[in-house]
């Protein structure tokens, strides 16, 4: 009988060599005529044991990590394809303590199933949300989205039920599903992996949203970056409309959504909806004031629902189990579940979907294990570049949206970069002074000149120059960054700049904490 | 055929198989950069022509966008990573390291035309930093030794 062997096609494996291993493992195989059938699957999203191989026994799918060209004969030899004993082995996948202190919804399939096959999909629940909307009225539908609870994932927390309810509610002949795949945060990889490794759970979930609010047309504004998850997301949408699960009659239902992908050109504002709508009009990507809001006028000035990959994604599940199933996870006004991303200095990076109110210590020590270098974490970037530092004194700090708005930082879209102590905060402030010069769209002054000055101050302060003057014309330029953006761009800048400052005044040259201000 | 007018040919193929759908002008720009590696500025005045769209609209909008050049790239395209998950497992070293090993700095072209170097600000490789893309292949926890061995590789590939 054939041996079923999986090694992922995720690109952070592949990244690591994963495809070169598929190669030599599909070789040897056939040198030892060995009959094997390797499916390339998604990561499981312990990035430290990929390439991860799995292969499917009596006892379930076993797993040997982190897999190199050079281990592929001594793991036949070890006869891994029945489970033998080898250096790498890592035991039963799904008992790892990593992935088994887990609550996966969003990612319940991903490492599990081959990604662009509709029939692994469909066996292991999906389109049963879509079933069941298809059977529901509209406002049924947007009324499990609201009662879930869930908030956008892609950084601003908002109602998703609330904005497609806008939508449902103004008349026009014609409204858009647009799904943010810009994914610009750094230190954030879960809408990749997503698309890589279930490209389905997102085509199903925008299907739901345009049955839901009447949209006829849906739109995945996908990065550049990401050439792996536009092939997969091509051939799955393929195939849903070869199945008949997109196209002008879903499932016999006589409802219509059609669905395209369309790519950036590397502009970071372009994650930003009303950039992301002028970039999709064939335009450069200037923010647009608000209102209108784009649930009312948005792309082409029709109604339309901007959502990030994560929040469309957990709709399926929402609408197969039910809003209270999602709701029943997390604390306080955070229901659900999030998945972090645990990237930078850290010993176990990966994927971590948990209910919202785990620690951030928890989640660094817990399931990272530390830094990697094996020096002490001193600063921890929560939230894209957008988003605070946060020093080990906050690290008790649960991870809610509230919790994080009372320390003055974000949970954005999940992100969380480590740095040991060998960083230095002026230049990360620095940084993120420059970045925010670089990928500023220009509309407003103080974005585009008070970024410009900002890392020019940080340049004088890191050369140890008259800091008396430049400390307080560094708060100044925050101030006005904070007060006079019109989006978060310029207006977020402060938070990673004011909250190294702040914490880390020994990096920008200031003895004592009183002295910053 | 001149290569000139292969060059328009293929720009005018790509604007005929795109223009009608709506916001067509990021899908045009993509297609004339996948087919010649960048937007020339003799493809402005069809493109402008094609979406009635004047050829400063056309300029402005490749010019927003960092993907865009118009100009011709080495041979590959070394797309490194600057930010900060990057920087806290050494990214900023390996720059330099990158740097020196080719002699160019961002958006420039090595004399021998083999490659350019791009700045990117994430990969989505962050739980594998530093992490890089030569033209479509991505790399992970990139060091010095691993960068030489990859752009010898790519070398050899050509
Ligand atoms: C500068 C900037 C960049 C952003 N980048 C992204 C992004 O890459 N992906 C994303 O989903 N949202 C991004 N957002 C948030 C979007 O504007 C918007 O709130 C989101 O797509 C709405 O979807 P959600 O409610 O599902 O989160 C960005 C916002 C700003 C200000
Ligand atoms: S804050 Fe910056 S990015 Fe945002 S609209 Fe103003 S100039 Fe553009
Ligand atoms: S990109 Fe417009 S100001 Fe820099
Ligand atoms: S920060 Fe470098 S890949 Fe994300």
């Amino acid at each position: 009988m054939s041996i079923t062997i999986y090694v992922p096609c995720d690109s952070s494996a592949i990244s690591l060599g994963a495809d070169r291993v598929a190669v030599a493992i599909t070789k040897e195989a056939e040198k030892r005529s060995i009959d094997i059938q390797l499916i390339r699957n998604g990561s499981r999203g312990m990035f430290w044991l990929e390439p991860l191989v799995e292969v499917v026994t009596d006892e379930g799918r076993l797993a040997y990590g982190p897999v190199q060209v050079s281990d592929v004969v001594s793991l036949f030899d070890a006869n891994f394809i029945k489970g033998g004993s080898h250096p790498l082995f890592l035991g039963l996948t799904e008992e790892l303590e990593y992935l088994k202190k887990q609550q996966r919804l969003t990612f319940a399939r991903i490492g599990k199933t081959d990604p662009v096959s509709l029939e692994d999909y469909v066996n292991n629940d999906g389109y049963r949300g879509l079933r069941n909307a298809l059977n529901l009225p509209q406002t049924d539908i947007v009324k499990a989205v609201t009662d879930s609870g869930l908030r956008g994932r892609g950084g601003a927390a908002f109602p998703t039920g609330i904005k497609w309810n806008t939508v449902l509610n103004t008349p026009s002949e014609q409204k858009y599903i647009i799904c943010n795949a810009d994914e610009g945060d750094s230190g954030t990889f879960s809408d990749r992996m997503v698309m890589e490794g279930d490209p389905f759970v997102l085509i199903e979930g925008m299907t739901i949203a345009g049955l839901a609010v009447d949209a006829t047309q849906g739109y995945i504004y996908l990065r550049v970056e990401y050439p792996h998850a536009h092939k997969a997301l091509d051939t799955a949408i393929e195939k849903a409309y070869e199945a008949g699960y997109l196209g002008n009659d879903i499932l016999g239902s006589g409802k219509v959504f059609h669905l395209e992908v369309r790519l950036g050109a590397g502009a970071y504002i372009c994650g930003e909806e009303t950039s992301l709508m002028e970039s999709l009009e064939g335009k450069r990507g200037l923010v647009r004031f608000k209102p209108p809001l784009p649930a009312i006028s948005g792309l082409f000035g029709k109604p339309t629902v901007v959502n990030n990959v994560i929040s469309l994604a957990s709709v399926p599940i929402i609408l197969d189990k039910g809003g209270d199933y999602y709701r029943d996870f997390g604390m306080g006004r955070s229901r659900g579940t999030l998945p972090l991303q645990l990237a930078g200095n850290i010993k176990h990076t990966g994927l971590v979907e948990l209910a919202f109110g785990l620690t951030l210590r928890e989640l660094l020590y817990d399931f990272g294990g530390g830094s990697a270098s094996g020096r002490p974490i001193k600063a921890v970037q929560v939230g894209g570049p957008l988003g605070a530092y946060l020093p080990e004194s906050q690290f008790d700090t649960p991870l809610d949206y509230e919790a994080f708005a009372a320390i003055w930082a974000v949970l954005g879209h999940g992100g969380v970069v480590a740095f040991d102590d060998t960083v230095d905060m002026a230049e990360m402030a620095r940084y993120s002074m420059e970045f925010c010069a670089i990928e500023s769209c220009g509309k407003c002054t103080p974005c585009r000149i008070g970024s410009t000055r900002g890392y020019e101050v940080m340049d004088e302060i890191i050369a140890g120059r008259e800091l008396g003057k430049n400390i307080p014309l560094l708060r100044d330029l925050c101030n006005t960054l904070l007060n006079g953006s019109l989006c978060a761009l310029g207006g977020m800048t402060p938070y990673p700049v004011l909250s190294a400052l702040n914490h880390f005044p020994e990096d920008f040259g200031i003895d004592d904490k009183a002295n910053a201000a | 055929m001149t290569d000139s007018s292969s060059m328009q040919a293929t720009i005018q193929e790509i604007i005929t198989t795109l223009k009608n759908k709506p916001g067509a002008l990021l899908p045009i720009l993509h297609g004339v950069q996948n087919a010649l590696g960048y937007v020339p500025a003799e493809s402005v005045p069809t493109i402008a022509k094609a979406l009635n769209l004047s050829r400063a609209e056309v300029h402005g909008v490749i010019s927003f966008y960092h993907y865009f050049r118009d100009n011709k790239p080495g041979k590959h395209t070394i797309h490194l990573c600057r930010a900060e998950s990057c920087q806290s497992m050494g990214g900023k070293q390996l720059e330099n390291h990158v740097k020196t090993r080719l002699g160019i700095d961002f958006h420039e072209t090595t004399a021998d035309g083999k490659f350019t170097l791009e700045p990117v600000y994430c990969l989505g490789n962050c739980a594998c930093s530093p992490a890089m893309q030569i033209d479509e292949e991505i790399y992970g926890r990139v060091t010095a030794n691993s960068f030489d061995s990859a752009i010898n590789e790519t070398e050899e590939l050509a």
